[in-house]
C-alpha cells in the first residue's frame, strides 16, 4: 500500500475498507461515519437546510460534469470491452474443441470467482510490481472488463443454447457451413434473449464504477467525496450520489429496453417490456 | 458418373441411440428421379432415414451412397477403405439434398423472401438480383408471390410451409426429402401443401424421398411405397398396389389406422 499515489484525506471507503489493520479497535463511529479529513461528522447534517452545502455545489459543478463524464466512460469502455469478452468466451465456451471449450470456461471460472475489488487492487497495485503499469482510469475499465466480461459469456453462452436445435437443422438443410449458421441464423435470434440480462449487468456495472475511486480515477463518487469531506454534509453529499447513480441507472434501462424492442420486433414477436 | 448409379443407396446401415436399435442393417436404394414415400407406425425409424441423409445424424454402421459416391464416408489414407465423412466433406456433398421439416423451421428474423434468397446467395454465391428473381419466381409457384415481405410469424402454418419448400428448391437439390410435412398443420390447410408438392413432383425430375400419413398424397406421387417396421422395410411395392392389397399382416394392420 505504500505507493498509494492519491491522498487518502477524505476518502470514504479508506477508512471502511482496507486501512484499517491498525485500528482494529477503532470506535464503530470512526468506520461509519468517515470523515476522517477533518470534516466534523454529521456538521452539515440538516440536509436542504444547508446554505454552505449549496454553495459549495455550485462551485463544484464543473468538477462533478467532469465526474459523471468519467464515470459515463469507465461503464461504456468497460462494457464495449466485457461484450467483446463476452462474446469471445461465451462462444469458446461452445466450442467442439474440448481445449478451447475448456480454457473458455477455466477463464470464466476464474473471473467470476474471484472479487472485482481484488481484480482492481491485483491490476493497480500488483501490476506495476510486475513492470506494467496503467494509467488508473486503464485499470477500471480492464477490471470492470474482463469481471463482467466473464458474466457476459454466461449469457452469450445461454442465448446461444436457447435458439431451437430445428433452427441450426434448417440452415443445415441448406448447406450453410457452422459458422454462417451462426453469424447469419443463430446470433441474430440469440440477440433478442441476451439483451435483457445484458441490461441487468450493464447497471450492475455502472453501481460497480465507485470501486474506481478507490484507485484514485476522479469518477462522481470520488467528486462527490471531496464536496462532502469540504462540508461534512455527508448525508446531502451521498444522497445526492445516490440520485445521480439511479437517474444514469434509469436512462440505461430505458436505452436497453428500447434495444430490447427493436430486438424482438426483428423476430417478429410483440411487445417486450 | 455413370447415370445408371441409384440417387441414393443405404448398404447395411444401422443407426442405434445407446442401446435402442433405429435401423438394422438396412439396405435400401432409391433410383434417379424416382418418388419413394416411407410409410409405417411411429417410431419405425423412417424419419431417421432422412434424417441421415440430410446428416443431422451419423450412421453407427454401414455406409450411405449418394449418387454413386460414398456419402456418409469417404475413403481413407489406406486404398480401399472408408472412414466417416469429415465436416468438411459432409458441407459440400449435402448440396444435393434439400430437406423440408414438419415444424417447417423457418428463419423468424427474415422476410419470407430473405429466408429463401439467404443459402443461395451465401452458399452457392449467387447474385442478390439473380437469387431475388429465382426465390419470387418459387415463391409464385408455391402461391405466395404477394408474401415476399412478410414475416414467417405472421403466415399461417400451410403458408409457412409452402415457403420451406420455396427455400429448398431454390437451392436446387437434386433429392428433396419430406419429413411428415402436413403432421404439423391444421386439417384444412394440409391440402394447399400436398397440391404444391403435387406441382413439384409433376413438373420437374427430382429425386423424391417423403414420410408422410397421408396416403391419399402417397398415392399421387409416389412410384413406390415401402412400409417399415421396426428398423426394417417389411414390404415394398408400387404405390397402388401396397395400398389396395398389401401384402404382409403389418402393412394391413398399419394401412387400417391411417385411414
Amino acid at each position: 500500500m505504500a505507493d498509494l499515489a492519491f491522498d487518502p484525506a477524505g476518502h470514504p471507503f479508506e477508512s471502511v475498507g482496507h486501512a484499517p489493520a491498525s485500528t482494529g479497535l477503532a470506535p464503530a463511529s470512526a468506520a461509519y461515519a468517515p470523515g476522517s479529513a477533518g470534516a466534523v461528522p454529521g456538521a452539515g447534517d440538516s440536509l436542504a437546510g444547508s446554505a454552505g452545502f449549496l454553495t459549495e455545489l455550485r462551485g463544484a459543478l464543473p468538477r462533478l460534469a467532469d465526474g459523471l463524464l468519467v464515470t459515463v466512460e469507465a461503464t461504456a469502455l468497460g462494457a464495449a470491452l466485457a461484450l467483446l469478452l463476452a462474446y469471445v468466451l461465451g462462444l469458446s465456451s461452445r466450442s467442439a474443441r474440448l481445449p478451447v471449450r475448456g480454457g473458455a470456461r477455466l477463464v470464466v471460472e476464474f473471473l467470476r470467482g474471484t472479487s472485482l475489488y481484488v481484480q482492481l487492487f491485483w491490476l493497480f497495485f500488483a501490476l506495476p510490481m510486475l513492470g506494467f503499469r496503467l494509467e488508473p482510469l486503464a485499470c477500471g475499465v480492464l477490471a470492470l472488463g474482463l469481471n463482467f466480461g466473464a458474466y457476459g459469456a454466461e449469457v452469450v453462452r445461454g442465448a446461444v443454447a436457447a435458439v431451437p436445435r430445428a433452427q441450426t437443422e434448417a440452415g443445415i438443410a441448406l448447406s450453410m457451413g457452422p459458422a454462417l449458421r451462426l453469424r447469419r441464423v443463430v446470433l441474430p435470434q440469440a440477440h433478442a434473449l441476451m439483451v435483457a440480462p445484458f441490461k441487468n449487468l450493464l447497471v450492475q456495472l455502472l453501481k460497480a464504477t465507485p470501486l474506481l475511486s478507490l484507485v484514485t480515477v476522479p469518477d462522481i463518487t470520488f467528486q462527490i467525496d471531496q464536496v462532502r469531506s469540504a462540508t461534512g454534509s455527508t448525508a446531502a453529499s451521498y444522497l445526492l450520489l445516490l440520485g445521480i447513480y439511479g437517474g444514469t441507472a434509469a436512462l440505461l434501462g430505458l436505452l436497453m429496453n428500447a434495444l430490447e424492442r427493436a430486438a424482438k420486433a426483428r423476430l417478429g414477436q410483440e411487445g417486450g417490456v | 458418373m455413370p447415370t445408371e448409379d441409384p440417387a441414393v443407396r443405404f448398404e447395411r446401415v444401422t443407426k442405434r441411440y445407446g442401446d435402442h436399435t433405429v435401423l438394422d442393417a438396412l439396405d435400401l436404394e432409391v433410383g434417379r428421379g424416382e418418388r419413394v414415400t416411407l410409410i409405417g407406425p411411429s417410431g419405425s425409424g423412417k424419419t431417421t432415414i432422412l434424417r441421415l441423409l440430410m446428416t443431422l445424424e451419423r450412421v453407427t454402421d454401414g455406409v450411405i451412397h449418394v449418387d454413386g459416391e460414398p456419402y456418409s464416408h469417404m475413403p481413407g489414407r489406406k486404398p480401399g477403405t472408408l472412414v466417416p465423412a469429415s465436416e468438411r466433406r459432409l458441407a459440400e456433398r449435402r448440396r444435393r439434398i434439400g430437406m423440408v421439416f414438419q415444424q417447417f423451421n423457418l428463419f423468424p428474423h427474415m422476410s419470407v423472401l430473405e429466408n429463401v434468397v439467404e443459402a443461395p446467395v451465401h452458399v452457392l454465391g449467387e447474385s442478390r438480383e439473380e437469387a431475388e428473381r429465382t426465390a419470387r419466381d418459387l415463391l409464385d409457384l408455391v402461391g405466395l408471390g404477394d408474401k415476399v415481405d412478410a414475416r414467417p410469424t405472421r403466415l399461417s402454418g400451410g403458408q409457412q410451409q409452402r415457403v420451406a419448400i420455396a427455400r429448398a428448391l431454390a437451392m436446387r437439390p437434386g433429392i428433396l426429402l419430406l419429413d411428415e410435412v402436413t403432421s404439423a398443420l391444421d386439417p384444412e390447410l394440409v391440402a394447399e401443401v400436398l397440391d404444391v408438392l403435387r406441382d413439384v413432383a409433376r413438373g420437374t425430375d427430382i429425386t423424391l424421398l417423403c414420410v408422410t400419413h397421408e396416403m391419399g398424397f402417397a398415392r399421387d406421387v409416389s412410384d413406390r411405397i415401402l412400409m417399415f417396421d421396426r428398423g426394417r422395410v417389411v414390404e415394398s411395392g408400387p404405390a397402388s398396389e401396397l395400398l389396395e392389397s398389401p401384402a404382409h399382416e403389418r402393412t394391413r394392420a398399419f394401412l387400417g389406422t391411417v385411414r
